[in-house]
């Protein structure tokens, strides 16, 4: 998938809008050819603007932009080799299906009879096939999407930007549109730069995600690393679900809960670090006592505080006194033992499952 | 304005036409009584007057020239045809087309300034500034021109120090420049309306789409524009058709226009039935060609 081309390529660059506020803070980035690049973080982290810095629709206050090794300085977005699927799909009101796909061919001045045949290809690729003459007004939002990815693919970008592009539309279209997307990806083999706030879409597309906060690019990597290795308290509570409890190192990988007990944990700080330990609740089990529980790990007692079904899984708050409440979450299988509200349990999970972050 | 209506753009197909139809007419019906005061205020002050001109088209006139409701004939009608009211209609037209696009390219550049300041508070006191002249009286405003066009008024000094123009009060081009003062603010604030509307992310999709910032304005901004384009010509053309006080104290005698004729025909050449036959078929002109327009489907956007 990586050839080692990179496609496109900040360096330092920053977006100031007026004098104080920093939307993107010196951002260096590499996205490779032929990747599904996702920037992950919530509202007003700089991700869009990131995607309109590269787009030409807003120019960086400092740093540089290249794709495929070209310089962009001000080129205007019309001469850049980019397309964007807009957050509102931006379809042209006054023009049906056909016309607004094959507006950017035109502006190109492409021959006609090459215009007709890309864009009834483009059409036919995001299955549209049929609805060439409808006003683009006359379209659910999942069609209007539709248009909107083949107005952009039918010129053959190098990269192509998507600005939330599925979220005004509703779960299940879009879960559907998330895989169709993905395919549609490998299908013409450009990189895909794709914004989004919603870290379950980041995860299950994306080749690599960068994590971005208050215009900082906190981390970039793979889904499994982002989600397995988080690098701080910012990227582990904002992807997935995860506890956390304040804590102590009180020597190398050990981490003292406030309640006393003493739990094994990822870290790179040194003892006598105050700490917040990180968990995932999936990535927990519970047990009767303590001969039960398999030796070697993390052990804590408690009892079950409250118990929520949610049919796949149940999750159980269980209060450990002092040290807080562990939140543990147990797949619904028919092996699976459950416990009541009053049972007295051990928390058991493996030492990769727990991070401490340095306060 | 109708034409600057939302249009429904749900897809949808109604579940149950049949209840649909009955709530949309009782719907309809409570709109009709909201609308009672209306009808009969437009009624009485609108459409009988209206009537009442109509009338006097096929009236006769006395020894004086006074009109007579009797012996009803089409004298009025066919003095239509006359070559003089070619010439006023031809040039009257000529005025309003003319003041009307003048209008409309100064009226866009100014109003897409104003659309696109960033600042609300900025875009609301440019808008002020556009309605202020109203405040103080037509008429009045218009003398201050004439002042202004005089052998001494400032607009001729500045024309003599840079030898460009010399006094232009009483010729077309002293009407023109009322017509434009006197008309421009309705121009202006329709089209605000519809370029404030603007989706600019639309814009930006053109850009991204490869067309330049000239080809995005022809092919995206302006066709987005035309409900204001279409809102805003209608309302200066239709008055400067007819415009009155302008030509009158701006104008002179060389340069009467279609309000002025009907004006004369009721005063001084004491021509009543021409003067209604004049206005009526203006009227039925102007009525026919807006219902055309729209019929036409000038409502696509």
């Amino acid at each position: 998938m990586t050839d080692g081309k990179i496609a496109v390529s900040l360096r330092g660059v920053t977006k100031r809008f007026g004098e104080d506020v920093v939307a993107v803070n010196q951002m260096d980035l590499e996205i490779q050819d032929g990747e599904f690049f996702s920037l992950l973080g919530p509202s007003g982290c700089g991700k869009t603007t990131t995607l309109r810095i590269i787009a030409g629709l807003e120019y960086p206050t400092e740093g540089s932009v290249q794709i495929y090794g070209e310089e962009m300085g001000l080129s205007p977005p019309n001469k850049r080799p980019v397309n964007t699927v807009f957050q509102s799909y931006a379809l042209f009101p006054h023009m049906n299906v056909e016309d607004n796909v094959a507006f950017g061919l035109r502006m190109k001045k492409v021959d006609e009879a090459e215009v007709r045949r890309r864009t009834d290809e483009a059409i036919e690729l995001v299955r549209l096939t049929g609805m060439e003459k409808r006003s683009s007004r006359a379209l659910s939002g999942g069609q209007q999407q539709r248009v909107a990815l083949a107005r952009a693919l039918v010129n053959q970008p190098k990269v192509l930007l998507l600005d939330e592009p599925l979220g005004a539309l509703d779960l299940k279209l879009r879960q559907a549109m998330q895989l169709e997307l993905k395919d549609i990806q490998s299908e013409v083999g450009i990189s895909f730069v794709y914004v989004t706030h919603d870290q379950e879409e980041a995860l299950t597309m994306s080749d690599r995600i960068a994590v971005m906060n208050e215009g900082d690019l906190i981390q970039v990597g793979r889904p499994e690393d982002i989600y397995e290795s988080p690098v701080d308290l910012f990227v582990a509570s904002f992807v997935g679900d995860m506890f956390f409890l304040p804590g102590e190192i009180v020597e190398s990988g050990t981490v003292k809960l406030v309640g006393g007990e003493t739990v094994q944990a990822r870290t790179t700080s040194a003892p006598g670090t105050s700490v917040t330990l990180g968990v995932r609740p999936e990535m927990l089990a519970l047990y009767g006592d303590r001969k039960e529980a398999p030796p070697g790990r993390n052990a804590v007692s408690g009892t079950v505080g409250r118990k929520i079904f949610y049919g796949e899984a149940i999750f159980y708050e269980v209060d450990s006194g002092a040290s807080g409440t562990f939140d543990v979450r147990v797949e619904n299988v028919p092996s699976a033992r459950r416990w009541d509200v009053g049972d007295t349990v051990i928390v058991d999970f493996h030492l990769e499952a727990a991070t401490a972050f340095a306060e | 304005m109708t034409m600057l209506r939302e249009q429904d753009d749900s897809p949808q197909e109604a579940v149950n036409p049949e209840l649909e139809r009955k709530a949309e007419r009782r719907e309809s019906w409570r709109g009709f009584f909201h609308a009672v005061p209306a009808y009969v205020y437009l009624i009485v002050f609108f459409v009988l007057p209206l009537f009442v001109v109509f009338v006097f088209s096929f009236a006769s006139r006395g020894r004086t020239g006074r009109p007579i409701l009797e012996n009803w004939n089409l004298d009025g009608w066919t003095r239509l045809g006359d070559p003089l009211v070619s010439t006023i209609v031809g040039r009257s037209l000529f005025v309003a087309v003319l003041n009307t696009f003048l209008c409309l390219i100064i009226g866009y550049a100014f109003a897409y300034w104003i659309a696109t300041r960033p600042k609300q508070s900025t875009r609301t006191l440019l808008l002020i500034l556009v309605l202020i002249p109203f405040w103080s009286n037509f008429l009045v405003r218009t003398y201050a021109w004439r002042l202004l066009l005089d052998s001494d008024g400032y607009i001729t000094q500045l024309g003599e120090w840079t030898g460009l123009w010399g006094r232009m009060l009483f010729t077309l081009p002293a009407v023109f420049l009322g017509l434009l003062y006197g008309f421009l603010p309705f121009m202006v604030l329709p089209l605000y309306a519809a370029i404030e509307r603007i989706d600019w992310s639309l814009v930006e999709a053109g850009r991204d789409l490869y067309a330049s910032g000239t080809k995005a304005f022809l092919k995206i901004t302006l066709p987005l524009s035309r409900p204001g384009i279409i809102a805003g010509s209608i309302l200066v053309f239709i008055p400067s058709l007819g415009a009155y006080v302008t030509p009158d104290i701006l104008g002179g005698a060389k340069t009467t226009l279609l309000g002025n004729f009907i004006v004369t025909q009721f005063g001084a050449a004491r021509n009543w039935p021409f003067g209604s036959a004049l206005s009526s078929a203006i009227l039925i002109v102007m009525v026919a060609a807006t219902i055309l327009y729209f019929r036409s489907g000038a409502r696509t956007v």
